[in-house]
């Protein structure tokens, strides 16, 4: 090791966002656990509170803090570290570590970089100086030409040869660009384009090209490996992120390989990586013609599934090499007798698939293209295509059954939608080909290998011959086994073959498992050694298979082992807070004494780690799948209250089939998920809850409304379009929400709720055992109730709750907990107004902000919940959140800026991808810590206010006069500039983006004079709703700052005028916990 | 309907899968091979011959076989002119093949060339066997007919895929006595790519007579300790001072000539992940390997020196002469199918016959 380390910084990614998710929740995890298997002391920087790399068993230090130049270098100076590393936090930490370097702060304090050079990360980062170094190697990139005129774009394109594609510099979403075939197209498109901008690129086309990614790894003794190469089923054009994609490549033939692979490590070696880094290809299908993409010289998400797909821990070994050691002097992890330096062979295939979340915005563009929208993802492992395909596509959840027997999907134009792919791409194929489509017109349409369409066809094939037999009876087993051989569930069986429907199937998918296996065929597990058999795994990272005729693993079925099930994919609502609570029951159930086992399948996640539990099955959580594991396993119990809604959701059918739950009775959950069942037990209670009916025609709701008073929360049970949850606040928006988005009949009715305006709301999360509670946090909401829990600032403990209020809560939670007999963790949600509660919600299970609160008591929820939930019993904490002399502040993250057009408006539907926490002493230094966590920046020159309805108006008085104290410019919409008039508010009025006159809104905002904008959305209005919905998402394409919720915005405001960014605190989680 | 067909082991082992390819029953040593890439490459590896392969990788077939051109009197995308594996054993076969280059579907080249093969055998139980008893004799068994047991190793399988007569390829500054043990096209292809006259000879030539540059021993299958004369010859060359270069067999040919031992792996080593380390240094290398024969360490005489070990079992993967230019790889560094890391090794050996050449004039 050069000079002696003792002690290395390492930056986090932050908040969950589109692009930048889990997966460096995974790889920083894993380079600290390289750091203490070193004995390093290790300092992590990551404000997002709900991972499990900010957990005191995994980093010496925590901060808390935004991953910006500003606070790190305080950290530093604070810390004195020897070393940093920074390729383990996403973009974000490579960027802040990029700045940290070029203002000379890492020279300044003598921190050493520790892995790639700066400088090799800076090539790989600007495209034309990357460029030149291929081409000094004689590598080849997409050749490119930028243009000034329609002359010499066709003298470029003549050279690169067609079709060719042009790109309009500087211009936002892509105006200007597209594809042309011939010189004709491009003087058209040429014309259009330097309309828009004075350059264009003209570029070779690749559309239609393969697109293949190789993770390489390479030592500081120049040794390289590629651990992976993965293939993208969609073409070039899709978005990697966006595109289903396998590991390792299916269509290339040996030398496609291999050559693919010396250009890799050709690029690794000239860059000087050392560690990990990802190289994408685009790849004729037509020869061995190639152009290198782009190079990621950091862990990528890429590089997580790789890992996850492969069993080499990239993460961990990347750090390691960056502590200076070979690769042939660490061991495989699996095996733990051979080689780090190897390439893993596999004896399976897996499969990605993206999730997206798309129907939970207003407006958004739904197609997929080269920017990613993709919220999370999951990944899949078969012994074949087919099942691995099929079983992924039930894991994603978006109520598949895999690529067949679904719901049949209305598709107007399936050429189209072939053509111009969204996210329902893979059921558009699984549509066209049951329409008749050949393989070879859907390859001409998608530009999918017809490798993949022809395995996909075989699916159909194999469905066709089920939906032939007559019933089980009638059902060759042959047959059966090729059926779940391709990936064929129970249900789709019990669809296919048993002709189920709807009310039936959930008892004919038992009976056809207990027909099968009654006949004997059931799944095989087997496990991934990295090394394909050759050499024994001391590992169990298990998936299961029917291409099988045993299994790797033997059981002891001694009914010491229990099972927790995870969370699936990350998606709006449910993301790495569950994995927290997956990996601390895992950890606990392994400090208790027995055999911890996983069962999750998202490659983004701590939890898929093999190391961090006894046996790890990478597989689904369907209810076929968990009982296949359980028939295995016979463990003691099954733990389904931490891994958020999936496994809770199978609570009550794996009890209906004798399956032992750990913790709270299912009855009791199911008790609290049934809306009619909890509300009788309310009544009963004596305990108040927002009135509510589930009805079923608009004259009942009208005559409901009557009663209850606008403005009332709409909940369809069938949504045709846009939002499932709405809250109405008249007449007309009612029948316009109702007419436009719903279905109402008797069998989809709508559940109708009282909306109470400006009220609290409260979050109640703690642990009982057997009806009592041992501990509980409060939090409140910084918004009033409308904006969903997961989109709202929390505040932990209250500030602004009346003590009266606090005490209702506790006994409303008290009653319940006893009512319920609940053992574990559950959430409430009240509403709160003049200390008139009002229950809103019940979960028994772990919620969103269950890390947050145990982190800021420094109470494991998580580990007091599973030692009672194993029996244990849990003495309650001596320390109450009266005693806690800190503040929580969790914000959420939004990713608007990558959901073309998405309105970045909240309501009672979320929408925020991630969050952070932060501590600090005072309530206005916490929150401008978080919000600054979540990309909020600090404004200096003007604001522009659109204040809303007349409540929100004064409610920014206030706000309003700290900033003009502060001296920024307001800037005004007409109505919101007479009323801060009116109020001897100096300000600038200017008009509403439709309206020609200057000034402008949309010019001010264009023309960077704004750096902060507060649009407080008023009514339903059409104008106005257009007029404030291009301000809103001008914004954000132009990267402002912007707050809808006025509330949040005067928090806020008040934050940054009342406290200067060097008066906050640097101080570590340890130093907070510790006062 | 899909035939059935049975792969029985000399263990007693029986396997039900179905029938690809050739039609008709057929023995050999059942050893498996861990490559993701690489089919007709492999499955026209010489180095294969007699013996009946499992493909770990389950999903084979994908990409059909490329095209018959060929170049310098030999196939371009092959490493023989047939399918030198007695049979294949895998688990998804792929009835529909995608490649812009295939000519036709792996099945369709095995009936052409008569191998059978079997599909859908739970090809890692199969692996897990031979990894805990070590490779062992097996047999294809179609419509009942039965085959003898046939072990590739008790005979002198060489002299079945070495050529019969010397044939000359190039036209190259530089002239190289090449052994054909069962060499592989793309060795003769490297050389040509770097300005050489290739003389291939059969393995029992006798080429003291002759000039010649370099000398060069190529990979072949079975027990090297059959191919008697050319361990013999190699002997002789040894008190010349010729750059001499060994791949695979030819590793274990040099070795026994030099008077050390050669022994039987367990279950060998194939595929394309296998990690050497330089003796001496920090440069690892990834190599395309594919043998059941090594050569003892411990055995090699004072004259010599290891050069290269596995990492993953320390077993030898090449050795060194310590004052002549003489040198040998266990692994492949011509790879096809496999990673190409050390192709320099080419590079070196040339650079050997360049130096020894300036010395001679």
């Amino acid at each position: 090791m050069e000079n002696k380390i003792n002690k290395v910084l390492i930056l986090g990614s932050g908040a969950l966002k589109i692009g930048e998710a889990g997966e460096f929740d995974y790889s920083g995890s894993q380079a600290l656990k390289a750091l203490k298997e070193e004995k390093i002391h290790s300092v992590l920087i990551n404000p997002n509170i709900a991972t499990v790399q900010t957990s005191k068993e995994i980093a010496d230090e925590i901060y808390f803090l935004p991953i910006t130049p500003f606070f790190v270098e305080q950290v530093i100076q604070k810390e004195q570290p020897d070393g940093i590393l920074l390729s383990f936090g996403g973009q974000t930490a490579l960027n802040c570590g990029m700045e940290l370097f070029e203002n000379g702060i890492l020279e300044k304090y003598n921190v050493q970089v520790l892995g790639t050079p700066i400088e090799a990360i800076r090539t790989t980062e600007d495209r034309q100086e990357f460029a030149d170094l291929l081409r000094g190697i004689k590598i080849k990139t997409p050749e490119s030409y930028s243009c000034e005129s329609i002359d010499e774009a066709l003298i470029a394109a003549e050279k690169i040869g067609f079709p060719v594609i042009t790109r309009a510099a500087f211009t936002l979403g892509g105006q200007g660009s597209g594809f042309c075939n011939n010189p004709n197209e491009l003087s058209e498109l040429a014309q259009t384009a330097f309309s828009f901008s004075n350059q264009i690129l003209v570029e070779k086309s690749l559309k239609g090209w393969k697109e293949v990614e190789y993770e390489v790894v390479r030592d500081k003794y120049d040794n390289c490996i590629t651990v992976c190469n993965m293939e993208n089923f969609d073409p070039l054009g899709i978005h990697t992120g966006e595109s289903i994609v396998v590991a390792p490549s299916q269509t290339l033939s040996n030398t496609e390989y291999h050559k693919l692979r010396e250009i890799s490590i050709k690029i690794i070696r000239r860059v000087g990586v050392v560690g990990e880094c990802n190289v994408q290809f685009a790849l004729d299908p037509r020869s061995e013609d190639y152009r290198v993409i782009e190079v990621n010289a950091r862990l990528s998400r890429s590089s997580a599934l790789a890992s996850k797909a492969t069993g080499y821990p990239l993460a961990f070994v990347a750090a390691k090499l960056g502590l200076g050691y070979g690769l042939h002097e660490l061991k495989n992890s699996v095996t733990k007798t051979t080689s780090a330096f190897f390439e893993p062979a596999l004896d399976y295939v897996t499969c990605k698939i993206p999730r997206w979340d798309l129907g939970k915005f207003n407006g958004v563009n739904k197609q997929l293209g080269s920017s990613m929208k993709s919220v999370g993802e999951i990944m899949s492992i078969g012994r074949s295509f087919e099942e691995a395909i099929q079983k992924g596509l039930r894991m994603i959840g978006q109520g598949m059954h895999g690529f067949t027997a679904n719901k049949e999907l209305s598709i107007d134009n399936i050429e189209q939608e072939l053509s111009e792919p969204t996210d329902m791409r893979i059921f558009a194929i699984a549509h066209a080909l049951k329409q008749g489509f050949a393989t070879q017109k859907i390859h001409e349409l998608t530009g999918i290998d017809l490798w993949f369409l022809e395995k996909l066809k075989n699916i159909l094939n194999i469905e066709n011959q089920l939906l032939t037999t007559k019933g089980l009876d009638d059902l060759d087993d042959n047959l059966l086994i090729t059926a779940k051989k391709a990936g064929f569930s129970d249900f789709q069986l019990a669809r296919s073959v048993i002709k189920s429907s709807d009310e039936s199937i959930d008892n004919d998918l038992l009976t056809v498992r207990e027909y099968r296996k009654k006949r004997g065929i059931i799944p095989f597990v087997k496990q991934i050694d990295t090394l394909a058999a050759e050499y024994p795994a001391q590992t169990n990272y298990l998936y299961l298979t029917y291409h099988g005729i045993e299994g790797d693993i033997e059981y002891e079925q001694d009914g010491k082992s229990v099972i927790v099930l995870g969370s699936g994919a990350y998606r709006i609502g449910s993301s790495v807070e569950f994995d927290w609570g997956s990996v601390n029951a895992l950890n606990t159930v392994n400090k208790m004494g027995y055999r911890s086992i996983m069962i999750n399948y998202n490659p983004e996640t701590v939890s898929t780690d093999y190391d961090i539990c006894d046996r790890l099955y990478f597989d689904e959580l369907s209810l076929e799948r968990v009982l296949d594991i359980i028939d295995l396993e016979t463990p003691k119990g099954i733990i389904v209250s931490v891994g958020g809604q999936i496994p809770n959701t199978l609570a009550m059918r794996l009890h209906g089939l004798n399956v032992n739950i750990l913790g709270t009775s299912p009855e009791s959950i199911d008790n609290a998920e049934d809306r009619h069942k909890f509300s009788s037990m309310l009544d009963k209670l004596g305990i108040n809850q927002p009135r509510w009916r589930e009805l079923s025609s608009m004259n009942d709701i009208f005559h409901f409304v009557d009663t209850v008073g606008f403005p009332v929360l709409i909940r369809p049970s069938y949504v045709l379009s846009g939002a499932a949850m709405n809250v109405v606040s008249n007449k007309e928006e009612l029948e316009h929400f109702l007419k436009l988005a719903a279905k109402i009949s008797k069998k989809h009715p709508v559940v109708v709720s009282e909306f109470i305006q400006q009220a609290k709301e409260i979050e109640f999360d703690a642990v009982a055992d057997k009806g009592e509670i041992i501990a509980y946090a409060i939090s409140e909401h910084i918004e009033f109730a409308g904006v969903h829990s997961g989109d709202a600032t929390l505040v932990f403990p209250p500030q602004k709750v009346y003590f009266e209020t606090l005490r209702r809560i506790k006994r409303i939670s008290k009653q319940i907990a006893k009512e319920l007999n609940i053992s574990g963790p559950f959430n409430m949600q009240f509403l709160a107004r003049d200390n008139f509660v009002k229950v809103i919600e019940c979960n028994l299970r772990a919620s969103r902000s269950f890390p947050f609160v145990s982190k800021i008591l420094d109470q494991n929820f998580i580990e007091m919940a599973t030692r009672i939930m194993l029996g244990e019993k849990v003495e309650k904490p001596n320390k109450s959140i009266f005693d806690v002399e800190h503040i929580g502040v969790k914000a959420s993250q939004f990713s608007f800026s990558r959901l073309t057009k998405a309105d970045p408006v909240l309501g009672v539907d979320m929408a925020s991808t991630g969050e952070v926490g932060c501590i600090g002493d005072e309530y206005y230094e916490t929150i401008l810590k978080a919000m600054m966590s979540v990309g909020y920046r600090i404004p200096s020159k003007g604001v522009l206010l659109s204040t809303g309805d007349i409540k929100s108006k004064v409610e920014l008085l206030n706000s309003c006069r700290l900033m003009k104290a502060r001296g920024l410019q307001l800037y005004a919409t007409p109505g919101s500039a007479s009323f801060l008039e009116s109020h001897g508010i100096e300000c600038i009025s200017v008009h509403w983006p439709d309206e020609d006159k200057k000034p402008n809104s949309l010019d001010l905002l264009q023309k960077s004079m704004i750096d902060f904008v507060v649009n407080i959305p008023k009514n339903l209005d059409s104008s106005e709703l257009n007029n404030d919905y291009i301000i809103r998402r001008r914004a954000i394409d132009l990267n402002i700052p912007i707050i809808t919720n006025a509330r949040l915005a005067s928090a806020y405001i008040t934050a940054f005028c009342t406290v200067e960014k060097k008066d906050i605190q640097i101080k570590s989680w340890n130093e907070y916990i510790k006062e | 309907m899909v035939k059935t067909g049975k792969l029985i082991l000399e263990d007693g082992t029986e396997m039900l899968g179905k029938v690809f390819g050739y039609e008709g029953s057929i023995a050999g040593e059942v050893v498996f091979n861990t490559a993701m890439t690489g089919y007709p490459e492999s499955l026209t590896d010489p180095s294969y011959a007699g013996q009946i392969l499992i493909a770990t990788y389950p999903l084979i077939g994908n990409y059909g076989v490329p095209n018959k051109d060929s170049k310098n009197s030999m196939l371009t995308h092959y490493e023989s002119d047939k399918i030198q594996i007695n049979g294949f054993i895998v688990s998804d076969y792929s009835h529909e093949y995608s490649h812009w280059n295939a000519e036709k579907s792996l099945d369709q080249w095995m009936i052409d060339n008569k191998i059978p093969g079997l599909y859908d055998i739970d090809t890692r139980a199969l692996t897990k066997i031979i990894r805990e008893k070590g490779a062992m004799l097996g047999k294809i068994i179609i419509d009942n007919q039965d085959v003898p047991l046939f072990d590739p190793n008790k005979e002198n399988i060489v002299n079945k895929v070495s050529i019969n007569e010397k044939q000359v390829y190039g036209n190259g500054k530089y002239r190289i006595m090449l052994i054909d043990c069962g060499v592989k096209n793309n060795i003769i292809r490297h050389f040509l790519k770097r300005d050489t006259t290739i003389i291939r000879v059969p393995w029992d030539y006798d080429f003291s007579e002759e000039e010649y540059d370099g000398l060069f021993i190529s990979n072949g299958p079975g027990d090297p300790k059959r191919c008697d004369i050319t361990i013999k010859n190699l002997a002789l060359a040894f008190e010349n001072s010729e750059p001499i270069f060994g791949i695979c067999l030819g590793n274990q040919l040099m070795s026994l000539a030099s008077g050390a031992d050669t022994y039987k792996l367990k279950y060998g080593h194939r595929s394309h992940n296998q990690p050497v380390l330089e003796v001496n240094t920090n440069r690892a290398y990834i190599t395309s390997q594919n043998h059941g024969f090594a050569v003892d360490n411990n055995s090699l005489s004072d004259e010599w020196n290891p050069l290269f070990i596995n990492l993953n079992d320390d077993t030898n993967e090449g050795f060194q002469h310590k004052s002549k230019p003489f040198f040998s790889t266990q692994f492949h560094p011509e790879a096809s199918s496999g990673p190409t890391d050390t192709e320099f090794l080419f590079d070196k050996f040339l650079d050997m016959i360049k130096v020894s050449k300036q010395e001679n004039e």
